[in-house]
């Protein structure tokens, strides 16, 4: 399904350079650029527990920002009224490297940088609060890849953020444990918010709109943990209809443009009691790794590309699917619903792993189950989309809910 | 500043100008405001050279960095040794002083340095004439009771001392490259990112050498009364014990020797330029990518295997590696890039290591098999 639109996608990329690109971003003509040696030593002389306090003010950064100690809390004014800008940033892969425990980044706002805002490589016990992430130039293909980018951390909670114009994923926790996302927003990134190869995660009280897609729960191959087991809830997913201006390569170039909720090789996903409305490829997408591109080569021997135990319900979803991204998805719509229809408001690839198959279908713990009272298009992608078909009552089934992610330090 | 450039003119009194031999020494804490309080090297008769005692040493293959020069010692207290352990860096006693100091040969041209590039590796030399040559940093590596710290000194540009830089800087550089300008900013890193490259083990996160492993250590030097092998140098000076016969000791192709075959110099460079982060404990597992020089020929060393979170890093290019197919692979798109989200390694340069992307883009090239 996804695979010939991901050249289309990445075609129309080369001819338009994707973006807003060019707009003005934050002037910082009466920005403090003496403050960046004072923060340097103050990073470098943190002890654990430590407050790092920057006040009120729009200070000029031209090399990356990095903390090794555990325990130390970074806190500004307000994501208004502190803010980092990289936008003269000459060195280093992001504007804050983080590698410790016991970190909480608070209230300011990391702008412009060249490649990921905030990154948390590793740590426990990981806490963002009230922290805004932009570039201010609007969304563009030359913007950093990721806004707040924890990966391989354990306990992890994003809230009361704002991620704008990544180019990769505003929000992304890859290859964690025990994460949650909630009350942020994200905006006019490829991927608004994603959860990549991680484990117990819940995503929820989040507003992801203009996004590429909104939400993602994704697993790659050859990472060394795998995941499953999040719960996507009480969101507002919509209209995310933005133009997919991620770099080919990136497995969110695969994404169509309109998606609402993606999940693609994951298992054991819960999405319930969310707003989803108006993405114009489709609402909620479920995928395989076998639709995005990759080889057999590519992927690890035990790789499980297919995305199982999948529990759809309680959502409200209103228009969407009506105008999809790419040539393939378009004919695809018009063949099936005509010029005015739409896709229905679930579309799968149609990826199921053959050896667990019992008289032609997937044992009960492992299908994909939809509880609401909208339609699910397969789009027969094993068969090359020979037979795509509405088949609804093929997932008219229930799990049980999945246990709520846990962070020790939570109330 | 004026206090350093006192402490500095002080120091210079007592060591450089004086004469007098460094003694070197280890120091327990803290950050020494001066390289010369360490004593590790002495100038002497115009020349910058390693303490008695202290050993100069040079590795296999190098860590590119924006085609400086480095000297390189070790020193550690009378009596004490290292241990040689197999596929790991040396196990160094407590007070092992190790320093790098950056350099660039002048050029003819007032104000331009030159790499001295000539598509071999620069000649070894254990004292540089202060004349001829642009001292740019210093770096210490001290082994102290709790571990290793990382310091940085910059030189001062009377060439006489070098002083304390927590926070680093950005220097401009014209330098003459074989022939071609090139101009560029030299970032030296602040401290914290010192741990970027030298917390090779992403779980523990402690600061560590990279370079003085056997594979990388075992090579010919000449101190001065003609080549010998530095493991069998440390040897015979008490420095190192329990090594394993001549014969059994890993060694890493000079990545410039071309009587090397190409496999082995394209696994030798990205062995010491990559390898301290893509392994399994490195801080690049994320990415899956592995670059040590046994990693299997396969998707973990990048062959057909998909970026994870490369960004713009991708270059729109499929996989890491596309065997036969240069123009495809990832990892030669970072490596012929200076943008700081493209990049890698992700600090640590400014310029574009031509030679060895042709390197690399040659071992792609002569790749059998396709990710079809």
């Amino acid at each position: 399904m996804i695979r010939t639109l991901v050249t289309m996608t990445a075609t129309a990329a080369l001819l338009t350079a994707c973006g807003q690109g060019g707009q003005a971003g934050r002037d910082l003509s009466d920005a403090n650029s003496d403050y960046q040696s004072v923060l340097l030593e103050q990073l470098i002389d943190a002890q654990p527990g430590d407050v790092i306090d920057i006040p009120a003010g729009v200070y000029e950064f031209d090399r990356s920002l990095m903390l090794t100690v555990d325990g130390v809390t970074l806190r500004g004014a307000g994501m208004g009224e502190t803010v980092l800008n990289f936008q003269n940033q000459v060195a280093g892969a992001e504007g804050l490297l983080v590698t410790a425990n016991d970190f909480t980044l608070e209230n300011l706002a990391i702008e412009d940088t060249i490649g990921d805002a905030v990154k948390v490589n590793g740590g426990r016990n990981i806490v963002i609060r009230g922290v805004r992430v932009e570039w201010t130039g609007g969304y563009a293909t030359e913007n950093g890849a990721y806004g707040l980018y924890p990966v391989q951390t354990e306990n992890v909670l994003i809230e009361d953020s704002v991620a704008i114009g990544a180019s990769d994923a505003g929000i992304y926790v890859g290859q964690s444990r025990n994460i949650t996302v909630r009350n942020n927003r994200a905006e006019f990134n490829v991927a608004g918010i994603e959860i990549e190869n991680s484990v117990g995660a819940d995503v929820y009280g989040n507003t992801a709109t203009n996004n590429t897609g909104g939400i993602l729960v994704f697993n790659m191959p050859n990472l060394p943990q795998r995941g499953h087991r999040t719960r996507v809830y009480d969101n507002d997913v919509f209209a995310n209809n933005t133009e997919n201006f991620g770099h080919e390569g990136t497995p969110v170039a695969s994404v169509p443009a309109g998606s609402g909720i993606v999940i693609n090789s994951n298992d054991e996903v819960e999405i319930f009691n969310n707003r989803i409305a108006d993405n114009n490829t489709a609402n909620i997408i479920i995928s395989s790794l076998h639709s995005t591109g990759y080889s057999d080569y590519s992927a690890q021997p035990d790789f499980d590309p297919y995305p199982e135990t999948i529990w759809i319900h309680s959502n409200t979803f209103t228009g969407g699917g009506s105008s999809p991204d790419g040539l393939d998805l378009t004919a695809l719509k018009v063949l099936l619903f005509g010029l005015n229809g739409s896709f229905p408001d679930v579309l799968f690839d149609g990826y199921v792993d053959a050896a667990k198959l019992e008289n032609g279908a997937l044992p009960d713990a492992l299908r994909i189950c939809v509880g609401d009272e909208v339609d699910v298009l397969n789009a027969d992608g094993p068969n090359g989309f020979e037979n795509p078909r509405v088949e609804t009552e093929n997932y008219r089934c229930t799990h049980e809910g999945l246990p709520p992610a846990t962070l020790s330090f939570l109330d | 500043m004026h206090r350093l450039a006192f402490l500095a003119g002080l120091a210079l009194l007592l060591t450089a100008c004086g004469q007098e031999t460094a003694t070197p020494r280890f120091i327990d804490s803290g950050n020494p405001a001066l390289l010369s309080e360490w004593g590790q090297l002495e100038i002497r008769n115009g020349q910058l050279r390693p303490a008695s005692g202290v050993v100069a040493y040079e590795l296999t293959s190098p860590l590119f960095t924006d085609y400086a020069h480095k000297l390189r010692t070790i020193w550690m207290p009378e009596g004490s040794q290292a241990t040689y352990r197999e596929g790991e860096v040396l196990d160094f006693p407590v007070g092992t002083v190790i320093t790098k100091t950056f350099y660039y040969p002048r050029s003819s041209e007032a104000g331009v340095l030159a790499s001295a590039y000539t598509g071999e590796a620069p000649a070894k030399v254990s004292a540089l004439d202060l004349d001829t040559v642009e001292l740019i940093e210093t770096r210490i590596l001290v082994r102290r009771e709790n571990g290793w710290d990382a310091i940085p000194y910059r030189w001062e540009s009377n060439q006489r001392e070098a002083g304390l830089n927590r926070i680093g800087d950005i220097i401009p550089i014209q330098l003459d490259h074989a022939g071609q300008r090139l101009d560029f900013n030299y970032i030296m890193p602040n401290v914290n990112q010192c741990a970027s490259c030298h917390a090779p083990d992403s779980n523990t996160r402690e600061i560590a050498p990279i370079g003085p492993k056997p594979r990388h250590l075992n090579r010919a030097f000449d101190h001065g009364d003609g080549p010998v092998n530095q493991l069998a140098h440390l040897v015979a000076a008490g420095m190192l014990i329990n090594t394993p016969p001549a014969d059994d000791t890993p060694r890493n192709a000079d990545w410039t020797d071309m009587s090397a075959s190409l496999n082995a110099r394209a696994r030798s460079y990205l062995d010491i330029n990559c390898s301290h982060c893509h392994s399994p404990v490195g801080p690049a597992d994320t990415s899956g990518l592995f670059l040590e020089p046994d990693t299997p020929v396969g998707p973990q060393l990048g062959l057909c295997k998909p970026p994870i979170a490369a960004g713009g890093g991708t270059g729109d290019r499929p996989y890491d590696i596309v065997p036969g197919a240069p123009e495809l692979s990832i990892l030669l798109y970072r490596m012929d890039s200076v943008e700081a989200d493209v990049m890698m390694p992700e600090i640590g340069r400014s310029t574009i290591h031509a030679e060895a992307v042709a390197l690399i883009r040659d071992w792609i090239t002569q790749m059998d098999g396709s990710c079809a």
